[in-house]
């Protein structure tokens, strides 16, 4: 009994760790006052300027295009690679898979700075598109690691049997395979865009002036204190993607709701 | 032969834009301004300032990470006992934080350490004595913890969910009681968990010049502010890379050290 409520204290205890700041935020957005550190009353105003801000809203969508571009085209690289390593031998599959954990385990300063000192050197002048192939390069192995483990669970006897029926080898894909690893290629995009989306280091790197990601534009204001309506941005953003993620399971949990119900 | 070659545009990415970037670190880092080789920008880690920025990243580090180790492995315990089907669930609440921009969650935390901030309005309401963290090497090792603790519980917990209940039952049956099958079974198996969290936390907490510029108040200078001055205000890009290789050589061992306990990636956080 006793180690139960421990057990849901320390639950609950790590979980206000986790969510104190950001709930800390929301309130804050709704602070009249500019400052962080006094509370002035409630006011909408920060989500009013948040909207005529073109310096936020040209950062907004830089941040969500690069994050939705970077996943897309880092699935379906890594997927596409997941088909070839899959059929590699055992020896260049380990070396690839090695390779794979390099940006992973890298320190996001390093990789930042390799990439830059890379652009420059090749004479690739550093702006949205430099943001995008880094942000590429640090979403594959994400990709690469979500799907391979699914990859590895289908049997290779389902596809071949496809082909023996008169399938092509890509319809015998899309038909067979596709289906069974879809799961892992879902969770590969949705974790890279989180990822794209909550990077700073790499990006600091490999912006040039003039451009810059949510992240970016909260770092320049630090020092000169960041403007409310940012906080304001977070939180929408925040509740968009917890609401829609609420929805998304919402069916799986009435239904498991009715398997216990009939279990009693 | 044909679907080997599907991996070709990954290889292609991935030696353009990883492996070369690399190699450019190891060769500015070589070279002087003129391009001769000569070993002083690695020699220049040995300058009191930078040397001590290196030690207190070190120290940082390694405290964090046990900080998190010590907070995550009974977490990680205690959400597989509570046996949830679906484990995304978990993994869900760990990552949903991300979607709240790191830095403005990091710099929250500075509003509610402040002297006057809410923490110490409790404490002082409960009568009890205030924290004057903020700004101090405490308040670097309270963000690094706060965002890196994921990486830490995660790979502890799927090594864990797969320790099944029949290997427990079976210790308990030949006669261990529940500390003994928890130091000669569940740990020992959670080791290559274990090891992925220390090298997932250690790694960015060593190299982080964020945390330290927001937290830190730009008093406490570590290794990741050295080097991104060098590339941001001074622009010796030589310097910078020499720097890096320094800071590489740990990342070097942290990696060899998994590699060497978790062979087969058991302890991936995802």
């Amino acid at each position: 009994m006793i180690g139960r409520f421990f057990k849901r204290f320390y639950l609950v205890v790590i979980f206000i760790f986790l969510y104190v700041p950001i709930v800390a935020l929301m309130i804050l957005s709704f602070n009249n006052s500019k400052y962080m550190s006094q509370w002035d009353g409630f006011s909408l105003k920060w989500y009013e300027q948040l909207f005529s801000s073109s310096l936020i809203m040209s950062a907004l969508w830089n941040t969500l295009i690069i994050a939705f571009l970077s996943a897309l085209i880092a699935t379906i690289i890594g997927t596409v690679a997941c088909i070839g390593i899959n059929n590699m031998k055992k020896v260049p599959r380990t070396i690839v898979m090695g390779m794979n954990n390099i940006p992973l385990m890298n320190a996001d300063i390093v990789t930042g700075i390799s990439l830059m000192l890379c652009f420059i050197a090749f004479g690739v002048s550093l702006g949205f598109g430099t943001i995008l192939i880094a942000h590429i390069t640090f979403n594959i192995p994400y990709v690469v690691l979500s799907v391979m483990p699914k990859m590895k669970q289908t049997e290779k006897s389902t596809y071949e049997a496809a082909v023996d029926l008169g399938a092509t080898p890509v319809q015998a894909f899309f038909k067979v395979v596709f289906p069974d690893i879809l799961p892992g290629i879902l969770s590969g995009f949705l974790l890279s865009f989180t990822m794209s989306l909550d990077d700073f280091t790499i990006t600091h790197f490999t912006k040039g002036a003039g451009i810059n990601t949510l992240s970016t534009l909260i770092y320049s204001e630090v020092r000169k204190g960041v403007r409310p309506s940012l906080y304001a941005l977070s939180t929408i953003l925040f509740l968009a993607v917890l609401i829609l993620l609420i929805i998304a399971n919402l069916p799986k949990g009435k239904s498991k709701e009715k398997e216990l119900i009939k279990e009693r | 032969m044909s679907k080997k070659l599907l991996s070709a545009p990954y290889l292609v990415w991935m030696i353009g834009f990883t492996i070369i970037p690399l190699a450019l670190i190891v060769y500015y880092g070589l070279t002087d301004r003129s391009g001769a080789f000569t070993l002083e920008n690695i020699m220049a880690i040995a300058t009191p300032e930078r040397m001590n920025a290196l030690i207190r990243s070190l120290k940082l580090s390694l405290i964090s990470t046990a900080v998190c180790l010590v907070l995550a492995y009974p977490l990680a315990m205690i959400l597989k006992s509570l046996k949830v089907k679906q484990s995304s669930f978990i993994v869900f609440i760990f990552i949903l934080p991300m979607w709240m921009n790191f830095l403005l969650r990091t710099m929250a935390w500075q509003t509610l350490l402040d002297r006057n901030g809410v923490i110490n309005q409790i404490l002082n309401f409960l009568h009890l004595p205030q924290l004057n963290i903020i700004n101090t090497q405490t308040a670097i090792v309270f963000g690094m913890v706060y965002n890196f603790l994921p990486f830490m519980v995660l790979p502890i917990y799927n090594v864990l969910v797969k320790i099944g209940d029949d290997t427990v039952e079976a210790a308990r049956d030949l006669g261990a009681n529940s500390v003994q099958t928890f130091f000669r079974v569940i740990l020992p198996l959670s080791v290559p968990g274990v090891v992925s969290g220390i090298t997932m936390v250690f790694v960015p907490a060593l190299t982080t010049f964020v945390i330290s510029d927001l937290l830190g108040g730009g008093m406490v200078l570590l290794i990741g502010n050295v080097i991104e001055q060098e590339f941001t205000f001074t622009a010796n890009w030589n310097q910078g890379a020499g720097l890096s290789l320094v800071l590489m050589v740990f990342i070097l061992i942290s990696m060899a050290l998994l590699a060497k306990y978790d062979k087969d990636g058991e302890g991936a956080s995802f």
